[in-house]
């Protein structure tokens, strides 16, 4: 597959085969990982910039080794550093950034729109990891790809259900693409005060009760709670918040046999789940921690040959219609 | 009987071809198109339609103190073209204009800049700063030439000192205009609350956010006995207020802006920070209620709440975008979308833009009646115009209009017929 996009802002610009084809390639990643030596030289020479103008110290950290595996030079902008500091102007940090010929920038940023600002602005791939409330396509990526290892890549009659705070989860919408995409039934579960504007027009089953939601399901994705979100009276406390939406076995008593326990990190333990059910065997929390590496490893392996395989067509003057077959190149380096 | 100064000749005015004859800057009569005439100065019309000038009753100048968004020279630049022969400028400039030196400061510069019009007229501050906290000096600003008091942009939160305003403005014979908005409910949202929004992952303000305040005013003039005029109603439970309260008689008016007669929280999609606006665009719903809430007079009047700001302002995401749109270049262009689509006659834009501002306001209208001031506009619906930062008068180029095709251009502006500008061979 000749990889179309040039930018990673939304799950919802891939379609399903796309959504697999990622699968397929951070498969073959995923083995680079278990080496003793774990780099090939598949993208030396490539520059990529991780902005992360919002800290977040786990996701940048996969991206950092997602890119040295594969031989990329990854340089890291702080939001506190040098000019590039929160509060400057996201344009002129966009020009600054144009002016390094970066082949990929990845971007965290603490507003919406912040990635579709900077790709439409940007002759590089951007990819977005993480936006304000809006998307955070790779941690979707990721989740589907830890599902799929173990379920395999066709998730019709199965059922995800997302519990927490949805309305300030960019995790939430890009999971319910995701999932929906791939033929999954979604179930979101969360208090009023935490359902986004217009849910009821999304693909997914809304619930207030968390035993109810949990009836069925074979796999539960529990969201990280920003404790804020209790100064803001969206919550009494949050001790009621656990007692009412922390994930516990009593919840996954009707579960589906095999229920699969997820969160994307970093977790209040005891807050949004069970402390004992974070460890538990079904829980695949450090699975999504090692398939997030070879997810972004697919990620920036397409992202970054992309172009090459279209200056080729462009080179030759003509159509990229039979495109040379990607396959990575996974010896050591 | 002194002869006419000028003639326009050759203009519709209500289906028929007339000539508009002037002296000493109020209309004489309209005569018959070929009516002779050796005297006065001869303006041809090429069959444009004559308008009366409109009154936009809600705009933002933002001089003094953000001359680099728009000054008054350009902002009543960009009125004189896009067909306006008044405005009233808000009062949320740097100082605010809650005294007696900034008014006139204001109209001042409008007299410098603009000596035969568009005319200033100043809206004075309702409270302090716009602080919300103390009453401003409101017979010190009247007597300087303030029209109108609002705190637009900052809305009253408190009712009772909301109350005493209107108490206090009533004395001096001049309406509050109230910018509805519960300022808890709102804050930090940069669209509508609703589908797009949860999409989107913004912070929306929900229609209730305006539709509480109206009401609170609605309640308010009716138990006071006082008038109150609402700003830029956006929603469909607002208009259903004012129609009820209408019907009980209170004496509330109310004003929408052309944008929403026309777009929806849609244009925002892909962040669209161009079509930020306050308040937000909001529902095809919502449209539908406004329109016909114009047809039937429950919406008084239209204004633009022209809110120029500069490129680089709206050129970041979209929670520190500024809110406003550009509206004085478009306005008339957008109205006549309208009569396009049928939703409003030629009629009903000399009553929404022209007739009821001019009324409750008390400014002089054009009626195109014997002494009326000759205030008119030449407007050609034929020629069709597409928006570019070039075409915009005023500084602001922040329209989600830029890159569109508008139907209709004003190709002659006369204030007390003294002809601004003509261009009518572009007909
Ligand atoms: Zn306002």
């Amino acid at each position: 597959m000749l990889w179309p996009h040039k930018d990673l802002l939304c799950i919802s610009q891939l379609t399903a085969a796309e959504i697999l084809y990622v699968f397929q390639v951070a498969r073959r990643f995923a083995e680079i990982n278990t080496r003793p030596v774990k780099k090939v030289p598949t993208l030396k020479g490539k520059s990529v910039i991780l902005f992360f103008v919002e800290p977040s110290t786990r996701t940048k950290t996969s991206f950092d080794i997602a890119g040295k595996r594969l031989s990329a030079d990854t340089y890291s902008l702080a939001a506190s550093s040098s000019s590039l500091r929160k509060g400057e102007n996201l344009k002129d940090s966009a020009l600054t950034l144009q002016a390094m010929h970066p082949d990929a920038l990845v971007l965290r940023h603490h507003q919406s729109g912040a990635s579709e600002f900077l790709a439409r602005r940007l002759s590089c791939s951007v990819i977005n990891a993480g936006d304000g409330w809006h998307a955070h396509p790779t941690q979707a990526l990721l989740d589907g790809f830890t599902l799929s290892e173990v379920w395999g890549d066709d998730m019709a009659g199965k059922t995800v259900l997302i519990v927490g705070d949805i309305a300030h989860s960019r995790v939430a919408r890009s999971d319910v693409l995701l999932f929906t995409a791939l033929g999954a039934r979604v179930r979101i579960c969360a208090p009023r005060t935490l359902l986004p504007a217009g849910v009821r027009q999304w693909p997914v089953e809304v619930f207030s009760d968390l035993t109810e939601a949990c009836n069925g399901v074979d796999a539960v994705v529990c969201l990280r709670l920003q404790l804020e979100r209790q100064k803001a009276g969206l919550l009494p406390d949050l001790r009621e918040y656990a007692r009412t939406y922390g994930l516990g076995a009593r919840h996954l008593s009707k579960a589906n046999p095999g229920v699969l326990v997820m969160h994307p990190g970093p977790m209040n333990r005891g807050v949004e789940i069970d402390a004992a059910l974070a460890d538990a065997e079904n829980s695949l929390i450090l699975d999504q921690v090692s398939a997030g590496v070879a997810t972004r490893m697919a990620l920036l392996f397409l992202f970054l040959t992309r172009k090459d395989a279209t200056d080729q067509g462009d080179a030759r003057g003509d159509q990229v219609e039979s495109p040379q077959p990607q396959s990575p190149s996974l010896q050591e380096d | 009987m002194p002869g006419p100064d000028l003639i326009v000749r050759n203009v519709l005015w209500q289906d028929e071809l007339v000539s508009l004859w002037i002296e000493q800057g109020v209309v004489q009569r309209l005569a018959p198109p070929d009516e002779p005439c050796s005297e006065g100065e001869q303006l041809h019309g090429g069959g444009a339609l004559l308008l009366p000038g409109l009154i936009d009753a809600h705009v933002h100048l933002r001089e003094p103190g953000f001359e680099y968004k728009e000054d008054i020279a350009s902002g009543l630049e960009a009125a004189a073209r896009g067909g306006f022969s008044a405005v009233l400028a808000m009062a949320n400039t740097r100082p605010v204009n809650d005294s007696a030196a900034v008014t006139s400061f204001m109209r001042d510069r409008a007299a410098e800049a603009h000596p035969f019009g568009p005319r200033l007229h100043p809206v004075g501050a309702l409270t302090k700063g716009l602080a919300g906290q103390e009453l401003a000096p409101l017979a010190e600003l009247a007597e300087a030439g303030c029209v109108a008091f609002s705190n637009d942009g900052l809305p009253v939160a408190s009712p009772d000192l909301f109350r005493r305003a209107m108490e206090y403005a009533s004395d001096l014979g001049l309406v509050v205009i109230d910018h509805c908005e519960d300022p808890v409910l709102a804050e930090g949202a940069s669209m509508n609350e609703g589908r797009i929004s949860g999409l989107l992952g913004l912070k929306g303000q929900p229609v209730v956010a305006e539709s509480m305040q109206v009401a609170r005013d609605i309640l308010l003039a009716e138990y006071l006995d006082l008038p109150i005029h609402l700003a830029h109603i956006s929603c469909r439970q607002s208009v259903e207020l004012i129609r009820w309260a209408k019907a009980r008689g209170v004496r509330v008016s109310a004003e929408t802006c052309p944008h929403y007669l026309l777009w929806t929280e849609e244009m925002v999609q892909g962040y669209n920070t161009l079509a930020k606006v306050n308040p937000p665009l909001r529902t095809d719903d919502d449209v539908l209620a406004l329109r016909q809430a114009v047809r039937e007079g429950v919406i008084d009047i239209l204004v633009t709440d022209h809110a120029p700001h500069a490129d680089h302002e709206k050129e970041v995401p979209m929670d520190e975008a500024p809110n406003g749109i550009s509206g004085l270049d478009t306005a008339l262009s957008l109205s006549w979308k309208l009569v396009r689509e049928g939703v409003l006659s030629p009629q009903d834009l000399c009553a929404l833009w022209s007739a009821r501002p001019g009324a409750l306001f008390s400014l002089p209208v054009n009626r195109f009646q014997h002494g009326d001031p000759a205030d008119f506009i030449l407007f050609n619906p034929d020629l069709e115009w597409t928006v570019t930062p070039e075409t915009l008068r005023s500084k602001g180029k922040n329209t989600p209009c830029l890159g569109q095709t508008l139907p209709g251009r004003v190709v002659a502006h006369g204030i007390t017929g003294k002809i601004l500008f003509h261009d009518v061979d572009a007909s």
